[in-house]
């Protein structure tokens, strides 16, 4: 065990919410505004723990507990992932099924508290957003298999560190693939662009947005935590994967890997300014086209 | 490497084929098709360049990169068909059917051993694969339009296995085979103009049920 595999997840839960904000920046810039601050999801989830929870009386026990199983979750899932080169705290053979699941944990929770509330907004919210990532979870899970199968090796930070610039020139077309597949999966999970805007609050578009409207104080601080720490996970999976950097030095590595996941935020800002969203009917088509690559990919790989 | 890259793409355009419903954006990715495959072949021979894999090559991309998708747009301005509404076989279902093919096309490859082995270990299955996507898009749409660019990608299939072995081919099947086919596109064109005029639509499905 290094002392970097703990300060990763430091890093994380320190950084995730600036990720937001590079986002919100790169954005701003895009449209030629000056922007928030750069640290305003700090502000935001600090205002937030210290009001108090109002809760509806048609809700029950699942209502309370969706934000705090779905911050657990990722907490938990944040352990499994290694951040470039450097091994996750957490580390067994078939990691990367027990990471899908756990996101799908903090999905379920999401939805079963959205459902709890009773409101037939939060319901069709609720039903996007599930039919959507069972779209995007073939793309997830078969693109990480494409990786276990590239580098031999089926726990997250194995594969990981056997990811190097030689298994991208041996086979830089099928890590293409799967990354341009991550990259779609990342857009699809954490509620981005082309799959939902986060900006919008009109109920009939929106999807993550619309599933948490009826939280408010600490369980909407947890409910944006956990999604700053589940685009940060995201994040990670896509730069262990397009950075394959070797310096020899940890904290170099380390230092290339924060990096990277700020470019990914960046790029995501980037998406978000020359894309407009997909229509509904679309979004499947999007997801499967994804599940089309790493598909490929895999056939690739298995040849 | 770079004739992986090249057959990657090739496979690429064809899934985007199979999941595309903008007539016009099809038209242009076809387009792409047939110069990356111009330059498949020059790749594939590289290192023994002879004027006919020159002109074979170069034939080939002008023709399917310039000459074609100037005619099938044209073809398409006279009709007002933008997209394909509702294709018989939808676009979700269209992209699952082609990964199966992609699988089929390679487990068939690995079957069929060439006399003498291409440079690009793909290029039989991307071959293969192109072919099955070219018949799949002859069925499962509608619009006449779309269906010529199903039968250009199902040509493209041909040419694209025909481009490792040109130089056990004559050169002068190659040019029959180019010339077929460019005469096939020109009439398609023109009944395609002559379809849409009398009838108002290029919805092919709908001829079936002319009478006198």
């Amino acid at each position: 065990m290094q002392a970097t595999s703990f300060l990763q997840i430091l890093f994380a839960l320190l950084f995730a919410p600036l990720m937001l904000g590079v986002i919100n920046r790169t954005k701003a810039w895009f449209a030629g505004r000056r922007g928030q601050p750069l640290l305003q999801a700090y502000y935001d989830l600090y205002k937030l723990l210290r009001k108090g929870a109002v809760y509806s009386r048609t809700t029950t026990w699942v209502f309370r507990a969706g934000p705090v199983v779905g911050l657990s979750a990722v907490l938990i899932a944040m352990t499994l992932v290694p951040l470039g080169r450097q091994p996750a705290p957490l580390a067994f053979p078939g990691d990367f099924i027990l990471l899908a699941y756990l996101l799908g944990l903090m999905r379920f929770f999401t939805v079963a508290a959205a459902l709890d509330t009773g409101s037939s907004f939060e319901a069709m919210g609720a039903s996007r957003d599930v039919t959507f990532s069972a779209l995007a979870e073939p793309a997830l899970l078969l693109g990480l298999a494409v990786v276990a199968r590239q580098t031999a090796s089926l726990s997250l930070s194995g594969m990981y560190a056997g990811m190097a610039l030689e298994t991208w020139r041996q086979a830089g077309p099928v890590s293409a693939l799967v990354a341009a597949a991550l990259m779609v999966v990342l857009l699809a999970e954490n509620a981005r662009l082309p799959v939902d805007d986060p900006n919008t609050h009109l109920e009939l578009t929106m999807i993550h947005e619309v599933m948490v409207l009826d939280h408010g104080g600490p369980d909407l601080a947890f409910i944006l935590y956990a999604a700053a720490l589940k685009l940060w996970v995201f994040a990670a999976l896509l730069v262990g994967l397009v950075l394959p950097l070797r310096t020899g030095h940890a904290w170099l590595d380390v230092a290339a890997a924060l990096g990277g996941i700020f470019a990914v935020a960046v790029a995501v800002g980037v998406v978000e300014s020359s894309m407009a969203r997909l229509r509904l009917l679309r979004v499947p088509q999007l997801l499967v086209g994804a599940g089309a690559l790493v598909a490929l990919a895999l056939i690739l790989t298995l040849r | 490497m770079t004739l992986d890259i090249i057959l990657i793409l090739v496979v690429l355009i064809d899934l985007r084929l199979l999941g595309a419903s903008r007539i016009e954006a099809s038209i242009r990715i076809v387009a792409l098709q047939g110069i990356l495959l111009g330059l498949l072949t020059v790749l594939e021979h590289y290192g023994d360049l002879t004027v006919s894999v020159w002109l074979v090559a170069v034939g080939g991309a002008v023709l399917k990169g310039v000459v074609f998708p100037w005619l099938l747009v044209r073809a398409l301005r006279s009709s007002d068909a933008k997209r394909e509404f509702e294709p018989f076989v939808g676009p979700i279902a269209s992209l699952l059917a082609g990964v199966a093919a992609l699988g089929m096309s390679l487990w068939l490859a690995q079957r069929l051993p060439l006399p003498q082995a291409p440079h690009a270990s793909l290029l039989v299955a991307v071959a293969l694969f192109s072919i099955l996507v070219g018949l799949f898009l002859i069925i499962a749409r509608k619009k006449a339009i779309s269906q010529v660019l199903g039968f250009l990608v199902m040509e493209n299939g041909i040419y694209t296995f025909g481009a490792g072995l040109v130089r056990q081919s004559p050169l002068l099947v190659e040019f029959g085979v180019m010339l077929d086919v460019f005469v096939a596109v020109f009439v398609m064109g023109i009944a395609l103009f002559h379809i849409s005029r009398e009838f108002d639509h290029i919805n092919a499905h709908e001829l079936a049920t002319l009478k006198d």
